[in-house]
């Protein structure tokens, strides 16, 4: 389908600001959870016309069994508070908050945006997450009460009442997913809204009502079958095909040669799974106390314990939820095969978002092919190092993508929705 | 000896978005300690009301020495929310945020989240739960929490963060914050005496200036109408730590500050300290 918008990339960072993606180790790493640090962050990336500063959303402290996890960046703030204040320290970046529509209630979330937006003068966004864990429900007034098959059946409704008091709408809805009579405090605002799930349920929100999607698709060919793929179910709401920016989620390596960046990228990853991290890992498959053993040493020789994985450690999919000891039972092989150690294994088999590595020229190269054949829309960057990465891709990769025409060289715009030339 | 000078504080909710930074930035010029803003879940009559938790945090970053207190209401918000953003407003501001409890309780604004109306048993009873849980969520991280301890490979001690385990009437949480210990330990707190929750407060706002208070809490005692410029706040000193202006228009208000303002210093950095809180002592670490 042809689209008549010339191609440009579009940029976000997502400081989730937990977990083991953020490096702290170093010194000279910043102060994670003070406020300056978002400040320089977000500033950082205006100064590189970035189009949205993402932050996610806390609901539960992350544990390993039954006590706080302790390896990684944790003791973040509210999203749509922190973004309220960093409107005030910013002028035109967008501001994204993450928020689930399990353990929010629609208007008081609506509400919070809808005031986001107007103290930003038009810049917020929610990214629109959803939820089904129980053990997170456990800080809320109704945890664990939406089935897992139900979450997006929650969210569609969810997003809609929203959207509903955003025009000015009064919402009165009384099912078994939404219960909620009210009208909107702040009329006119529109932030913009972002889906992040992959599955069909979440592909089907996207499609009836994100303005961005984050997919998981960074890989070219798996890129140009998910646009094609999203934008046939955009049809199938009436929308147009380019009703909807596609921002996959990605980390960015930088070196001066490619053999530089490929360095980078390993020690960055072995910086992500420290020894201590493997283990605890690794505990969360075998229910049991690993800490005697050697993370560089051979898998644990003791059986794990009966039962399913322990959901503390965050949000777990739901294809890694169950057959856990056939899993085990794969990577033992794997490892005995390869001749990996704890750490290797860990290494191997846990998520790392695409990385583009390489030398500054070489990803602009590679994210103008993207681009030009539509098969994303840009790209929404997790940091690894702070200061570091923001630095890097704003004054070394920006202007190579502005050398090849597909990144803006100024703002044209003021609003989130200007930015990424939504209507 | 004459009593100290009496704390200022203005609510300002009635003032347009666009013209409150100017406003809340005259207080500060003027000594005010704090500004509050009131909420509700429900549209104003005309115009519109901004929620009041995201117009401190901006406001947070528009000035350096007063108080932010928004008004954040207990019966139509998850009370674990509500903690992460009055902590994250507290960090925002360098120490400066405090909390108006708020307990709508009309058919209307319940129905925005799906409940219906309590007793009036029942509201004091939620009010207080979520005053609890709140301060404990505050303590749930130790100060010294995070230890970033290369060596070790720990970020934090978990020994230093600390479920809180809440059961409440109608809900329970299990802790701990995601957000660190706020800044002034525990944001202050401030309840209107009518919930009937003083020995919960930091700060207890009085109708009636000679209603009796239970010992400990600041008293502040709300003035409606200004009959004699600062000698019509005279009689107050003394029975009361402060008062709580309410201005009908931001003219009143600029004259109300011009009269009151010069040289009342606001002592500062925190809100605590401006009003001579003492920084608590984390719950976790007495016991």
């Amino acid at each position: 389908m042809s689209v008549d918008r010339s191609p440009r990339l579009h940029l976000g960072v997502f400081f989730t600001g937990v977990g083991p993606n953020l490096l702290w180790t170093e010194p000279g790493a910043a102060d994670h959870t003070h406020f300056d640090t978002f400040v320089d962050v977000a500033r950082t990336l205006e100064r590189g016309l970035f189009d949205a500063f993402f932050l996610g959303e806390g609901l539960r402290v992350r544990e390993n069994r039954g006590r706080v996890h302790d390896l990684d960046v944790a003791g973040r703030p509210d999203a749509i508070t922190q973004l309220a204040a960093l409107a005030a320290e910013t002028t035109h970046i967008g501001l994204v908050a993450t928020q689930n529509t399990t353990y929010n209630f629609p208007a008081d979330l609506a509400r919070r945006l809808a005031s986001l937006d107007r103290v930003s003068n038009g810049r917020a966004g929610w990214n629109v997450v959803t939820t089904d864990n129980a053990w997170t429900g456990e800080n809320f007034r109704h945890g664990g009460w939406l089935p897992h098959e139900r979450r997006y059946e929650r969210a569609a409704a969810f997003v809609a009442a929203a959207k509903a008091l955003w025009r000015g709408d009064a919402v009165d809805e009384h099912t078994d997913v939404i219960d909620v009579r009210a009208r909107g405090t702040v009329a006119g605002t529109r932030p913009v809204i972002f889906q992040a799930g992959d599955s069909p349920g979440g592909r089907d929100l996207a499609a009836r009502h994100a303005d961005v999607v984050f997919s998981a698709n960074t890989d070219y060919d798996k890129a140009v079958e998910y646009a094609a793929d999203l934008r046939r179910r955009l049809a199938g709401y009436g929308r147009s095909p380019d009703a909807v920016r596609i921002l996959p989620g990605a980390s960015v390596v930088l070196g001066d040669t490619p053999a530089e960046a490929e360095e980078k990228a390993r020690w960055i990853r072995r910086e992500q799974t420290t020894g201590p991290r493997a283990i605890a890992f690794l505990e969360q498959y075998w229910g049991k106390d690993l800490s005697g053993y050697d993370p560089d040493g051979p898998l644990p020789d003791v059986e794990p314990a009966e039962g399913e994985l322990d959901p503390s450690r965050g949000t777990i999919p739901i294809e890694l939820r169950t057959g856990k000891l056939e899993r085990v039972r794969q990577w033992r092989e794997q490892a005995a095969a390869n001749g990996w150690t704890i750490r290797d294994l860990v290494i191997e088999v846990t998520p790392n978002h695409t990385a583009f590595v390489g030398t500054p020229g070489r990803i602009a190269d590679e994210w103008a092919r993207y681009v030009r054949d539509r098969a994303v829309d840009g790209f929404n960057l997790l940091p690894q190092q702070l200061p570091g990465t923001a630095e890097d891709v704003v004054d070394r990769l920006v202007p190579e993508l502005q050398s090849r025409g597909v990144y803006r060289t100024e703002y044209e715009g003021a609003t989130l929705r200007e930015h990424l030339d939504l209507r | 000896m004459s009593a100290p000078p009496l704390h200022l504080a203005v609510e300002l909710d009635g003032v347009p978005f666009a013209d409150l930074p100017a406003a809340v930035a005259a207080a500060e010029a003027a000594g005010f300690a704090l500004v509050t803003l009131a909420d509700s879940p429900l549209p104003p009559a005309s115009g519109e009301r901004i929620e009041a938790g995201v117009r401190a945090a901006y406001l947070a970053r528009r000035t350096s020495r007063i108080g932010l207190a928004p008004a954040l209401p207990v019966t139509t918000t998850e009370p674990f929310h509500l903690a992460t953003q009055l902590a994250s407003l507290d960090h925002a501001s360098g120490g400066r945020a405090a909390w108006v409890v708020a307990a709508p309780n009309g058919a209307d604004e319940l129905a925005t989240i799906g409940r219906t109306p309590l007793d009036a048993a029942g509201l004091r009873r939620e009010a207080e739960d979520v005053i609890r849980v709140a301060r404990l969520l505050w303590d749930s991280w130790e100060d010294d929490a995070i230890i970033r301890d290369v060596a070790s490979g720990r970020f934090l001690d978990a020994d230093r963060v600390h479920h809180v385990n809440f059961e409440g009437v109608t809900f329970s949480v299990s802790g701990p914050l995601i957000t660190t210990r706020p800044p002034q330990g525990q944001v202050v707190v401030i309840v209107p005496h009518a919930l009937g929750l003083d020995a919960f407060a930091d700060v207890v706002l009085v109708e009636d200036p000679s209603e009796a208070v239970e010992e400990g809490p600041l008293v502040f005692a709300e003035v409606r109408s200004y009959p004699a410029g600062p000698a019509g706040l005279g009689h107050l000193s003394g029975a009361v730590h402060g008062v709580r202006l309410h201005p009908r228009s931001l003219e009143e208000f600029a004259a109300l500050a011009a009269e009151f303002g010069p040289g009342r210093p606001v002592a500062g950095p925190t809100l605590r300290d401006t009003l001579g809180l003492p920084r608590p002592v984390n719950a976790f670490q007495e016991a």
